[in-house]
């Protein structure tokens, strides 16, 4: 059997470059807001603690589809009325930014959890020895804190990442042109569903591998100093 | 926020929460019992044993449930075969295929926790069974099994809250369930914002519930208390 894609196969490719592209903002906004969060929880305010708990908790228990839904659909009379208002009519949201609003959310919440874990595993003695050295506490957190909590969160914005990249595929539910669309897009006209949704799945499967393969390079990088350590 | 409007949709909201309840809560029970040899094979000492699962496992794991719905529920329909066959009018059917792709999908998470929580287990007490005069299937029975099932639940807790969000996608599938409910009313009223909040509202009451169920079977099975090795 050979593979026929009835000429569907550079839409295909343009729709994993848009999956891509996808990701790779979601990945931007989300370590941000992650990172925000994660500092929020440690801080000694309480109100920013309860800020990034709610956040992390409320984003966490909610399913990320109902997410990309709400943001698309439950801002337009939002944006419409703010549009009025800034006398620009027609704003409204993107596909795309929907999508990268409502997934960096959700990857920003579990992020939250992992920079957490990871700068509390960081020795108080370096924060303390930062502080002796007259350093303040931006400076603290920019040159102690954040390298090192890079090296032990790796491990699990990894896994988070894959996670987000098999989300992508929700935002085709309110129909940018992504891998599953570009599919739907194919079946309807060449009436072979199983093939198109076959072909999708190795394309996320092989962006899988990419990542992972990424993901080990760069774990490896991070824990340059630390290999001969433990072996 | 229009209250009146959410009360009064409230019972059909209901609805669609129970039907999330009914598809999770057979997804991750049948998957747990399909995933129990999977993670057993997954573990084994033999190449030619792993390979199998771990196959299934990583396509499984690697591809988006989204797609994975798609290919039964659309894509099965290619084959005449299987439009012929004695399982059409279960695979024709929204609800079965919503299950079964549920449960392949969490089959091969929890095979997986099954395989990490079957490794954890240190090897002296399956040496001791084993000592002790147990054949293989007593010790897999009585010891690691058990032993697993302690190590593994905190990790299938999680599993089933990350059921209950993926549930969402069965309204892909023409489901009705709660977002599917949640979006059939949409096209109705208009009032995204305040159904959506109603729905969010169901989840995370949902997810809370479970939390705490969890919990109190940790307690039961004594979970802590196998923790210090």
């Amino acid at each position: 059997m050979t593979l026929d894609l009835y000429g569907f196969g550079p839409a295909l490719a343009a729709g994993a470059l848009m999956t891509i592209k996808l990701a790779l903002s979601a990945l931007s906004l989300g370590l941000i807001l992650g990172l925000l969060g994660a500092l929020a929880k440690t801080s000694p305010y309480k109100p920013l603690q309860w800020l990034g708990g709610g956040y992390s908790t409320l984003v966490r228990g909610v399913p990320e589809l109902l997410w990309v839904l709400l943001i698309y659909f439950g801002t337009v009379s939002l944006l419409r009325s703010l549009g009025e208002w800034i006398g620009y009519p027609e704003l409204e949201l993107s596909a795309f930014a929907a999508g990268t609003i409502a997934l960096g959310l959700c990857f920003g919440a579990y992020a939250t959890e992992v920079f957490r874990g990871a700068i509390l595993a960081i020795p108080k003695g370096h924060r303390e020895a930062g502080q002796a050295l007259g350093m303040s506490k931006p400076r603290i957190l920019w040159r102690l804190i954040l390298p090192q909590m890079w090296r032990i969160a790796l491990p699990g914005l990894g896994n988070l990442f894959m996670i987000l990249m098999k989300d992508t595929a929700l935002i085709s539910v309110i129909g940018l042109e992504e891998i599953m669309r570009r599919s739907q897009i194919a079946v309807t006209s060449s009436k072979e569903p199983f093939t198109f949704y076959l072909v999708a799945a190795f394309i996320y499967l092989s962006l899988t591998i990419v990542a992972m393969c990424g993901l080990y390079v760069l774990e490896k990088r991070a824990g340059r100093g630390f290999v001969r350590a433990v072996a | 926020m229009n209250w009146e409007l959410i009360i009064k949709w409230l019972p059909r909201i209901a609805e669609g929460a129970w039907l999330t309840l009914e598809l999770v809560g057979i997804a991750v029970i049948a998957g747990l019992i399909l995933a129990i040899p999977l993670g057993i094979a997954r573990s084994s000492r033999h190449w030619y044993v792993r390979a199998l699962p771990y196959g299934y496992i990583f396509f499984f794991r690697g591809t988006p449930l989204l797609v994975q719905l798609f290919l039964v529920y659309y894509g099965l329909a290619q084959f005449e075969a299987v439009r012929e066959g004695p399982l059409w009018p279960f695979l024709r059917d929204a609800y079965w295929c919503a299950i079964v792709t549920l449960t392949l999908h969490t089959a091969a998470y929890i095979a997986e926790i099954l395989r990490g929580a079957i490794q954890a287990i240190p090897p002296g007490e399956i040496e001791a069974a084993r000592a002790l005069g147990m054949s293989r299937w007593q010790a897999l029975l009585y010891i690691i099994l058990p032993r697993a099932a302690r190590i593994g639940l905190p990790a299938y807790s999680n599993e089933v809250i990350l059921m209950l969000k993926a549930s969402a996608l069965a309204s892909t599938i023409t489901l009705l369930e709660l977002t599917g409910m949640s979006r059939t009313i949409i096209a109705r009223t208009y009032q995204p914002v305040e159904i959506f909040f109603a729905a969010g509202v169901f989840y995370l009451v949902a997810a809370y519930v479970l939390v705490q169920g969890f919990r109190q079977l940790e307690r039961r099975l004594r979970v802590d208390a196998c923790q210090g090795r």
